[in-house]
């Protein structure tokens, strides 16, 4: 089966979605980054969801579900780059991704991870 | 519960497309025919997401809840007005409260509980018909 490949970098996972994800796909890459989280002791997680354009509510608990897990495990999660017309969709469809902190770019994403990270480590 | 309109519409009632839902892989299928649909009709960049999102949580509930069926795609084009009508099939066991399986946060699987109450919030018409025993039709209706 296909997966989405996670990149290590430092103590930073980095997750881009460059395809439309079937569901068990979605599944695969919640179970692969849960398990990454904890072989590499990471201490952060950025997703780029970019090149998304529809996210449903199945993807949306993905990402809930990534950011709540990482938690669990001592790392922060960041959702970076949605598209206006998916935040706009996600709201109207019941969905508000609560404690999924998100940026707008992978750049001002990283800076919010790394300031995330330092706060937890002082 | 609103009743929808788009049955009544005076367009006829063969469709233009349809595709099997039997698989998860067929979800990303319908989302793609539907964007294309979508974009060929003029529908704004918003429109065509909110109609794709609604599109997909109806046919993951033919998949999951009806075991299987079809999605049905049509193009509504009366006078100046351009539409879209979805149209999800199952022979599955059918819904035994549909008043309640319309509340968000309920759910018989183990889903968030949002697929039928958000669709009806992403389309302009949204119908439901449901059997007990003899399978489940759902219906949405965007204009653009």
């Amino acid at each position: 089966m296909d997966r989405i490949p996670i990149l290590k970098m430092g103590e930073y996972l980095l997750v881009t979605i460059q395809v439309d994800m079937h569901d068990q796909l979605a599944l695969a890459l919640q179970e692969d980054l849960t398990e990454r989280i904890n072989r590499e002791r990471a201490a952060g997680v950025l997703i780029d969801i970019s090149s998304l354009d529809v996210v449903d509510s199945f993807i949306g608990r993905m990402i809930g579900n990534i950011a709540a897990m990482a938690r669990v495990l001592d790392a922060n999660t960041v959702v970076t780059g949605m598209r206006p017309a998916v935040a706009i969709t996600l709201v109207e469809l019941g969905l508000s991704l609560e404690g999924v902190h998100t940026a707008l770019n992978v750049e001002r994403g990283m800076a919010l991870l790394r300031k995330k990270v330092a706060a937890r480590n002082a | 519960m609103p009743e929808g309109d788009g049955n009544s519409t005076n367009a006829a009632r063969t469709c233009d497309l349809r595709l099997p839902i039997r698989a998860s892989e067929d979800i990303v299928r319908m989302r793609h025919a539907v964007r294309e649909h979508a974009v060929a009709l003029g529908f704004s960049l918003v429109d065509q997401t909110k109609l794709v999102t609604a599109a997909s949580e109806l046919a993951r509930n033919t998949l999951i809840y009806g075991g299987g069926g079809e999605a049905e795609l049509t193009a509504l084009r009366i006078g100046e007005r351009r539409g879209l009508r979805l149209e999800f099939v199952d022979r599955g066991p059918g819904i035994a409260d549909v008043q309640q399986a319309m509340q968000d946060g309920f759910t018989t699987g183990t889903g968030l509980g949002l697929g039928l109450g958000g669709a009806r919030r992403l389309a302009n018409d949204f119908r439901i018909e449901s059997t007990p025993g003899r399978g489940t039709r759902v219906m949405i209706l965007r204009w653009r």
